[in-house]
């Protein structure tokens, strides 16, 4: 297992590597930030001024092994735009990026499973015929036009809930976190619905599946002949099976959950990074961008290295084939 | 005779298909007593499975048991409440699958597999139950009974797996026993093994076995009676001696004419033309006319069940010797 895990450890850093060099082209090639940075009235020799400060009349090779020179002792550039560490600016608003990608992942698996293994189990009757349809919609609705029309209905027409911006947060283990309070919570409620719905419609139809599948195995079959009760042949027999794709499935798009949000933090203006991303794209600041995108990438392959030591503990076939080879 | 202890009468289950009416099960009748094996026999699709599964009141829909009775001790399960058929699953009727790979739970330990089974029917401690599921172990001839219990299935041997999923069904002492083809899927050497050990294991136990199986000679060395089932019906139904020495419909007897080891060496074996007609479309009259080579215009109205040389027989031109034959055939048309 250890070894396992050190493998993936060291092919991780390749694909930071290569992301980054891939990153670095990209964003050189969308434009110039000067044009954006700098104020119109500027003239010549100020425009040279700033150019050399920020290192842009390098070549771009030597931009990047300035970069990765930097990156390897944690250091990922100044943002032109706050002039402070982009990675500090990241992970100053990671948490909230994080606490509405986890209620979400909470929402979706909290009521996708009973949804998906009620429409699985009873597929013929009304209510599994309405929650599959209801998926189909969670599949198809654009995430922005959903998010306009919670704000719409939840808080312009009943004032329920609030429309944006985060609320007052509370501070857990120093991570400052908004669910602990009632109007936190109010805030996090329609963002994280929002950013859940895609997710949800997944683990539905993940779920339904699997039960339909499951229902027609013998071990099902042979459950029932011991005379179990409904509730153990369902909640045991066929939700552990289950549970693995749905595991699977959920912990790797944990990650696009987390890229999903720039969507719904931009309607809901939610602080997080995916705003700040938007903005960063929006005036070109690329040791920002650049951030970013490496952050995002770590943070999906330390899911997925989570997800395969998930998997093992649900599966006992695949612990044994790891123990083998 | 003693009193059977499972009688089945007049069982009809239908599939309610969206492409028709399947008729898997059709009037099917038998009886078994304590101790006595009846075997039932057909191809694949001649409903025998269905019967197995009806008496476990396990029919998922779009099937249904549309009429007869299942008579346990002379009560009739289908008057039982689901609740009260799900305490006579497992505990008076168990029944054995045909394929151990895919019976027990992949991701349960064998242990969490036997308690449960006998915490759903008896209020025990865990501890109690995981010691009797060890007992089970130990009666079925697994060796290391601990180190199973601790296994998942797929670290165990299909044979093993097999041997557990008996144990299962041995654990409340159930009064009958359903084994749904449960040597198919083994080896040959395993598969005589298993035999011999339900054998002795139904009769110290006293329990009923029925056992479904499309092998004659498992039927031959096991069983006491037999039910040969061709398309949803009972064809032929007696003593093992009476059917499988001197069969009486055409059927029967292609079945036992194409049983490999009965056939002299070297020279072709033996078939039934043709194969089971759908059971969604089955002919007027009897089903295997179009497969007989004795069917006649007569049999394009249905044959009746009767009896005939100390058995039940569904046939118009049953293989008798032909002076009893004009006979046999008057009678079968006699009867309503």
């Amino acid at each position: 297992m250890l070894l396992f895990v050190l493998r993936r450890l060291l092919q991780s850093i390749v694909v930071l590597l290569a992301v980054s060099g891939l990153v670095f082209a990209g964003v050189y090639a969308i434009g110039n930030p000067v044009d954006i940075l700098i104020s119109p009235q500027a003239d010549q020799a100020e425009i040279a001024r700033t150019v050399a400060a920020l290192k842009l009349d390098r070549p771009l090779w030597e931009q990047y092994l300035a970069f990765l020179q930097h990156a390897a002792t944690g250091d990922l550039g100044r943002s032109f735009v706050f002039d402070a560490p982009a990675i500090g600016l990241i992970l100053e608003r990671l948490p909230a990026t994080l606490e509405l990608a986890a209620s979400a992942t909470l929402i979706a698996v909290g009521l996708g499973i009973p949804l998906g293994l009620w429409a699985g189990i009873r597929s013929g009757s009304l209510a599994g015929k309405a929650i599959l349809a209801g998926s189909i919609l969670g599949f198809s609705l654009p995430t922005f036009w959903a998010g306009l029309m919670l704000i719409l209905v939840f808080s312009v027409e009943l004032g329920w809930l609030p429309a944006g911006g985060r609320g007052p947060t509370q501070s857990l283990f120093g991570v400052p976190v908004s669910f602990l309070s009632w109007d936190g919570l109010a805030h996090l409620v329609l963002p994280a619905l929002n950013l859940a719905l895609f997710k949800l419609a997944l683990v539905i139809r993940l779920t339904r599946a699997g039960a339909r599948e499951a229902l027609t195995q013998d071990y099902v079959k042979f459950a029932r002949a011991k005379g179990l009760s409904e509730a153990r042949v369902i909640g045991v027999h066929v939700l552990k099976n289950i549970l693995i794709p749905v595991v699977t499935v959920v912990g790797l798009e944990f990650g696009s959950l987390v890229a999903f949000a720039v969507v719904t933090e931009t309607i809901f203006a939610w602080p997080g990074t995916g705003k700040l991303l938007i903005d960063s794209i929006g005036v070109l600041d690329r040791p920002v961008i650049v951030a970013y995108l490496l952050v995002a990438v770590t943070l999906f392959i330390l899911i997925n290295l989570l997800v395969d030591v998930l998997y093992s503990i649900l599966d006992p076939r695949v612990r044994m084939a790891q123990a083998g080879g | 005779m003693a009193a059977p202890v499972l009688s089945i009468e007049n069982l009809r289950t239908r599939f309610f298909t969206k492409r028709g009416v399947v008729r898997a099960v059709d009037g099917v009748s038998f009886a078994v007593t304590r101790g006595q094996v009846l075997g039932i026999v057909g191809e694949s699709g001649s409903g025998k499975s269905t019967v197995g599964f009806s008496i476990m009141g396990l029919i998922d829909p779009p099937g249904r048991i549309v009429g007869g009775a299942i008579r346990l001790d002379g009560r009739d399960l289908r008057q039982l409440t689901p609740a009260e058929w799900r305490r006579v699953r497992g505990r008076r009727i168990a029944m054995i699958f045909q394929d151990p790979m895919m019976t027990l739970n992949p991701v349960l330990r064998i242990d969490t597999q036997m308690i449960e089974a006998i915490t759903a029917h008896e209020r025990v401690p865990r501890a109690t139950a995981r010691d009797r599921a060890r007992e089970a172990l130990g009666r079925v001839g697994i060796g290391a009974p601990d180190e199973r219990l601790a296994a998942y299935p797929h670290e165990l041997s299909g044979g093993m797996r097999q041997r557990v999923a008996i144990a299962i069904a041995l654990l409340h002492r159930p009064e009958v026993i359903i084994a749904d083809e449960p040597t198919t899927a083994l080896d040959v050497t395993l598969q005589g093994q298993i035999l011999a050990e339900m054998q002795t294991l139904a009769r110290d136990s006293g329990a009923a076995l029925v056992w479904i199986t499309h092998d004659l000679s498992v039927v031959a060395v096991l069983a006491n009676d037999v039910c040969v089932m061709y398309a949803g019906k009972v064809v032929e139904q007696g003593t093992v001696d009476n059917v499988l020495d001197r069969p009486l419909h055409p059927y029967t007897r292609g079945l036992i004419a194409s049983v490999p080891s009965r056939h002299p060496p070297g020279r072709p074996l033996p078939q039934i033309p043709g194969m089971m007609p759908s059971l969604m479309q089955l002919p007027l009259g009897c089903a295997f006319r179009d497969r007989c080579t004795r069917a006649s215009d007569t049999c394009r109205s249905d044959p009746p069940l009767y009896s005939l040389d100390e058995r039940r027989v569904r046939c118009f031109h049953p293989h008798v010797e032909e002076d009893e034959a004009a006979s046999a055939s008057e009678r079968a048309e006699e009867a309503p």
